[in-house]
C-alpha cells in the first residue's frame, strides 16, 4: 500500500496545492462547473427545480470516483497522506454496488474468509472493479490473517 | 468505632457513589506506565519497519503489522526516534513550535514514543499541546438527540433547537434498531430547519449504516471502533484491515468518517494482555491513522468511569486526545457518557478539552434529558444548557454553542415538527397529529409525548427501507408543504455530499453552509495574537446569554415617589437628652425609597422609631450628606447625639448601631446582610438602642444569616450604593421631621 509513494508525493504535493490552495479547495467553490455527481449529472443540475420536475435521483447527489480522487490530492497536498489512500479506494469502491461492498467488507472480518478466498476476493476486486488499491489492501490481508489465525481455516 | 457526623455526610456525597481502586497491571487496570508497556524503538532496513518497540516483525500481531506499513511516515521516522521524548514534548508545550514541526514529527513515532513524549506533560502542557495540535482552527460541538419513544416529531423538534444552539454536529441512534431510518430522517428534517449545514449520522450496526447513507439520510458515521490488541479487535468482529475497507466504503457513499476507540475498552473486554490503557491507546490511534480515517472520537468515551477508577486517570484521558491531534486526527473529544455523580468532578473533567478546545469539545452533548439518552446518558445534558452557556461566557471561551432564548426554542422547535409532520403524511407514513406536534414543542422529555403506535411505525419504517424510496422524497415532500427552506437545505447536503468536501479533515459547516475544515481553515496557533480568539460577533453571542439583563434597570424596584412625610427643617445641633440619633444615608427616602429587601423607607423609619419609643425614649433624624458609608452614616449621628448613641442607616437597608467615642469602623452592632432586614429587625435594632442609650447592656439583635445573598444581590448593592453615592453632596448633617405617630 502506497505508503511510501505517499511520502515522495507529499513535498511536491504540499508545494502545488499551496500555490494553488486557493483555486482548489473547497471544490464546490472553485471546482464547482467540473464537478458531476455518480450518475454522471452536473452538480449544477442539482437543484430543487430539477428535483420538482420528477428528474433527480439518489444517485444525482453521492459522490463520483472522480471528485474523490480530486479530493485525495486535496488530502495529499495538505499533508494527510493516509486520508488520501482511503479516499483513493472510495473512488474504486464507487463502482461496486451496495450489497457486494457489504459482502466484501464481511469477508474482511475475522474468521470469516479463507486464504484462498481472500485472495479470490482480491482479484475480482482487481478484474471486475479494476479497484487496485482495495485489491493491494485484501492481499495484504489475506497474508497477515493466515500468519496470525485470522483467516478462515480451509475444511481439511 | 464512633462515627463521626462529619464523615457520615461526606460518605453521603456523590462523590462517594463513585469507584475508587489501586492500579493493578496485570488487568489492564492501569492507566500508564505498565510494566508490561514497551519501550520505543524502530529499526528500518530497505524501506520496511523490520523491528518496533522492541518485537521483531516476525513477531508483529496483526495491529503492529497494520501500524508499521499504514500508519508511520518512514520518512520522518529516523529524526522522530532520534529525537528524545522530552525534546519532543517540550516541542508540544512550546508556543514558539508550530504544529506542523510536531505533525512531521509525531508521524515518525511509535506507539511506545507517543506514549514515553505525554508521559513528560503535566495536563496544563497537555492542554496547551492540544489548543496548538486540534486540527480545525474553529472548536466545535456535537450533539446526542434521542428518545425512548423514538418519536419522530420530538425528534425533530430537540435536532432543530440542537442545531439552533450552534451545535456542527448531531447523532441519534436507536433503541429499536428497525427505526433507524425514521430516527435519521427525523433529526435530518429538524437540524436543516434549525440550521443549515448541521452534519448528521444514525449510529447503528455498520451494514445498516451504509444503507442509510445509501439513501442519502445520513452524512457522517463515527462509531468505526477500533482496538489497542488483536484479542478485542478480533472480539469487536474486526480487523484493522476490515475498518479499513469499511472507512473505504463509508468514504465511497459521501461519509465523512470518524473512527472511535478510547482508553479502557480492552480491559471491559479482558483483553489488555497487562498493558496500559493509553500505550493501548496509542496502538488504537495509529491503526486510525493507518486505515485514512480523517479523525477519531477517543477520550475513553462510554468506558470513561474505568479511567476514572484509576489514578491519573482524566490526565490520561486528556492525553489520548492529545496523541490523536498530534497524529494530525481529529478529535471528537468523549465528555459524552456520565463521567461522574459529582457535578464539582465532571465539570473539572470537562475543563481539561473545554479550555484548550478541540474539533469537537464533546463527541455528543446531550441536548436531551438524561432519561432520555438512548447512548446511556451525557457528561452534559439538557438540563445543563444555562450552565455551559455560562462557563463559556465566564472564561471567554468557544465551547461551540450558544444561549437561546425560549421563544427562539419554541418557535423553531413548532417548525420542525411541523415539517417531518408534513413529510410524514407526503410519504403516506403513520400520521403524526397535531397533538404529538403541539406536545413536541414544549416538550422536555419523551414522558410529556403521546403514545405512537410502535408496531405501525416499524412496519412502515421496514417497507422505507426495502423499499427504493430515499431522502430526495422527504425533500420533494417539504417543497410541496412549503418548507422549503428545510428542502433546500436537505437538498444542499446533498450537493456537498457530490463535491465531498467535507471529507477533508475536521469538516464541518459554518453558518452560512461553508465547509470548515483543517484545509482550508487549518490550526494556526503559537501562542498570544495567534489562532483561533473569541471576538467580535461570536464573542458578543457568548455574552449574551438569555439571563443577561441590562444593570440601567436593575434598581427600578428600590426607586419610587420621594418621601412626602420627610421634611428637611435645617442643621443637625447637637442634642442634650437622653435620644436615639437616626443617621440615613443621602439617597434615603428620596433618590431611593426601598432598601434592597423591598422595605419601604417610611416603614423602616416607623419601625425604629416604634423600637425606640417601645424603650421611652424619643429619636431624632438627621441625614448625612457627605458619605455614603454605613459606619460614617452613623459615626456622624453618635457625635450628634445627646446620649452618643446613634442608628446609622444606608438606602439599600444596612445598618449600624454606633455610639460616640468608638473609632469610625468600630460599633455596637453591625447588620450588614441588609436581605436578610425585616421591619421586625429593625425595631428591635431600635429597641437595642434607645437601652444603649439608656446605659444598658442589651443582647445583640439576631440576625438571619443567608449565605446566598451575597451572591445573588451583589450586582444590586453594587448599584443601589453608587446611586446613593451619586447623593453625596458637601454639606453639614440636616434635621429631619417625619410625619409619624408613635403605635405604642
Amino acid at each position: 500500500m502506497g505508503r511510501s509513494s505517499a511520502a515522495l508525493l507529499r513535498p511536491y504535493g504540499y508545494w502545488r496545492y499551496m500555490e494553488h490552495r486557493e483555486s482548489r479547495y473547497p471544490l464546490i467553490e472553485h471546482a464547482a462547473e467540473t464537478l458531476r455527481a455518480a450518475s454522471g449529472r452536473p452538480l449544477s443540475e442539482v437543484t430543487l427545480e430539477t428535483l420538482e420536475a420528477g428528474e433527480l435521483e439518489i444517485a444525482d447527489t453521492q459522490i463520483s470516483a472522480e471528485a474523490l480522487r480530486a479530493q485525495a490530492e486535496v488530502a495529499r497536498a495538505a499533508g494527510y497522506p493516509q486520508l488520501a489512500e482511503n479516499l483513493g479506494r472510495a473512488a474504486e469502491l464507487t463502482a461496486v454496488p451496495n450489497a457486494e461492498v457489504l459482502r466484501m467488507y464481511d469477508m474482511l472480518r475475522p474468521g470469516r474468509a479463507s486464504h484462498a478466498e481472500l485472495l479470490a476476493l482480491a482479484d475480482a476486486l482487481e478484474r471486475e472493479h479494476a479497484a487496485l488499491a482495495c485489491a493491494a489492501l485484501v492481499r495484504e490481508a489475506a497474508e497477515v490473517y493466515a500468519r496470525r489465525g485470522l483467516a478462515r481455516r480451509e475444511p481439511s | 468505632m464512633n462515627r463521626s457526623r462529619r464523615f457520615e455526610i461526606l460518605d453521603g456525597r456523590d462523590i462517594n457513589r463513585e469507584t475508587f481502586v489501586e492500579p493493578w497491571a496485570e488487568a489492564g487496570l492501569i492507566v500508564a506506565d505498565s510494566p508490561h508497556d514497551p519501550q520505543p524503538s524502530l529499526r528500518i532496513e530497505g524501506g520496511r519497519v523490520v523491528k518496533m518497540d522492541g518485537r521483531r516483525r516476525e513477531e508483529f500481531d496483526s495491529i503492529d503489522t497494520f501500524i508499521a506499513d499504514h500508519a508511520l511516515d518512514l520518512d520522518a521516522a529516523a529524526e522522530a526516534m532520534a529525537t528524545s521524548s522530552l525534546e519532543i514534548a517540550r516541542m508540544l508545550a512550546d508556543i514558539s513550535v508550530p504544529r506542523a514541526r510536531v505533525l512531521r514529527l509525531a508521524a515518525g513515532c511509535t506507539p511506545a514514543m507517543l506514549v514515553k513524549i505525554v508521559s513528560h506533560m503535566s495536563v496544563l502542557e497537555m492542554m496547551n499541546g492540544l489548543a496548538k495540535m486540534r486540527v480545525r482552527r474553529t472548536p466545535a460541538n456535537q450533539a446526542h438527540v434521542t428518545n425512548k419513544r423514538e418519536h419522530p416529531a420530538l425528534l425533530a423538534a430537540d435536532a432543530a433547537e440542537a442545531a439552533r444552539r450552534g451545535f456542527a454536529e448531531v447523532e441519534t441512534t436507536v433503541g429499536v434498531a428497525r427505526f433507524a431510518p425514521f430516527n435519521a430522517l427525523a433529526i435530518l428534517v429538524g437540524t436543516q430547519t434549525g440550521r443549515g449545514g448541521v452534519l448528521t449520522q444514525c449510529s447503528v450496526e455498520e451494514s445498516l449504516g451504509l444503507r442509510l447513507a445509501m439513501k442519502g439520510l445520513t452524512t457522517y458515521a463515527e462509531t468505526l471502533s477500533v482496538y489497542g490488541t488483536e484479542r478485542a479487535f478480533v472480539d469487536g468482529d474486526d480487523t484493522p484491515w476490515s475498518k479499513a475497507f469499511l472507512a473505504s466504503a463509508y468514504a465511497s457513499r459521501g461519509v465523512k468518517v470518524r473512527f472511535t476507540s478510547g482508553t479502557g475498552s480492552e480491559a471491559l473486554m479482558g483483553h489488555a494482555e497487562g498493558c496500559s490503557m493509553l500505550y493501548l491507546e496509542a496502538r488504537c490511534l495509529l491503526v486510525t491513522r493507518g486505515a485514512g480515517s480523517q479523525g477519531v472520537q477517543n477520550g475513553s468515551i462510554s468506558c470513561i468511569a474505568l479511567p476514572e477508577a484509576l489514578p491519573g486517570g482524566v490526565r490520561v484521558v486528556l492525553a489520548e486526545n492529545l496523541l490523536a491531534s498530534m497524529l494530525g486526527l481529529e478529535v471528537a473529544s468523549g465528555n459524552d457518557a456520565l463521567a461522574s455523580h459529582s457535578a464539582i468532578r465532571k465539570s473539572a473533567k470537562l475543563m481539561l478539552q473545554f479550555i484548550p478546545g478541540t474539533d469537537l469539545i464533546f463527541s455528543g452533548y446531550s441536548a436531551i434529558p438524561k432519561g432520555d439518552n438512548l447512548f446511556g446518558g451525557g457528561n452534559f445534558d439538557a438540563e445543563d444548557f444555562d450552565d455551559y452557556s455560562v462557563l463559556q461566557r465566564d472564561m471567554q471561551i468557544d465551547g461551540g454553542t450558544r444561549s437561546i432564548a425560549e421563544e427562539e426554542a419554541l418557535e423553531i422547535r413548532e417548525r420542525a415538527a411541523r415539517a417531518i409532520q408534513a413529510v410524514y403524511e407526503e410519504l403516506g407514513l403513520p400520521p403524526i397529529s397535531d397533538e404529538e406536534v403541539a406536545a413536541a414543542v414544549v416538550a422536555h422529555a419523551s414522558a410529556d409525548m403521546p403514545a405512537r403506535d410502535v408496531v405501525a411505525d416499524l412496519a412502515a419504517a421496514d417497507s422505507f427501507m426495502a423499499g427504493e424510496e430515499t431522502v430526495l422524497a422527504a425533500v420533494a415532500a417539504l417543497q410541496r408543504r412549503g418548507f422549503s427552506e428545510t428542502a433546500a437545505n436537505i437538498l444542499e447536503l446533498g450537493r456537498q455530499r457530490v463535491a465531498g468536501d467535507y471529507l477533508q479533515p475536521s469538516a464541518i459547516f459554518d453558518r452560512d453552509f461553508k465547509v470548515q475544515s483543517g484545509v482550508n481553515d487549518p490550526n494556526d496557533y503559537t501562542g498570544p495574537g495567534t489562532g483561533y480568539r473569541v471576538g467580535g460577533a461570536r464573542w458578543e453571542e457568548i455574552q449574551n446569554i438569555r439571563q443577561q439583563k441590562s444593570p440601567r434597570d436593575f434598581i427600578a424596584a428600590q426607586l419610587g415617589e420621594p418621601s412626602g412625610k420627610l421634611v428637611e427643617l435645617g442643621p443637625a445641633r447637637a442634642g442634650t437628652q437622653t435620644e436615639v440619633i437616626l443617621a440615613v444615608g443621602p439617597a434615603f427616602g428620596r433618590a431611593l425609597t426601598k432598601t434592597i429587601g423591598e422595605l419601604e423607607h417610611e416603614e423602616v423609619l416607623a419601625a425604629i422609631l416604634t423600637g425606640v419609643a417601645e424603650e421611652g425614649l424619643t429619636a431624632r433624624i438627621l441625614r448625612v450628606s457627605h458619605s455614603s458609608d454605613c459606619a460614617e452614616i452613623g459615626h456622624v449621628g453618635a457625635q450628634l447625639s445627646g446620649s452618643g448613641i446613634s442608628v446609622g442607616l444606608q438606602s439599600r437597608g444596612t445598618t449600624v448601631i454606633h455610639k460616640r467615642g468608638l473609632a469610625r469602623l468600630s460599633n455596637l452592632e453591625l447588620f450588614p446582610q441588609s436581605p436578610s432586614l425585616t421591619l421586625e429587625t429593625y425595631r428591635a435594632i431600635g429597641r437595642n438602642a434607645a437601652r444603649y442609650a439608656k446605659g444598658e447592656r442589651p443582647t445583640p439583635v439576631p440576625v438571619q444569616v443567608d449565605n446566598w445573598a451575597r451572591l445573588r444581590l451583589i450586582v444590586k448593592t453594587a448599584l443601589l450604593h453608587r446611586r446613593e453615592t451619586e447623593e453625596v453632596r458637601d454639606l453639614p448633617p440636616f434635621e429631619l421631621a417625619f410625619d409619624w405617630e408613635p403605635d405604642v
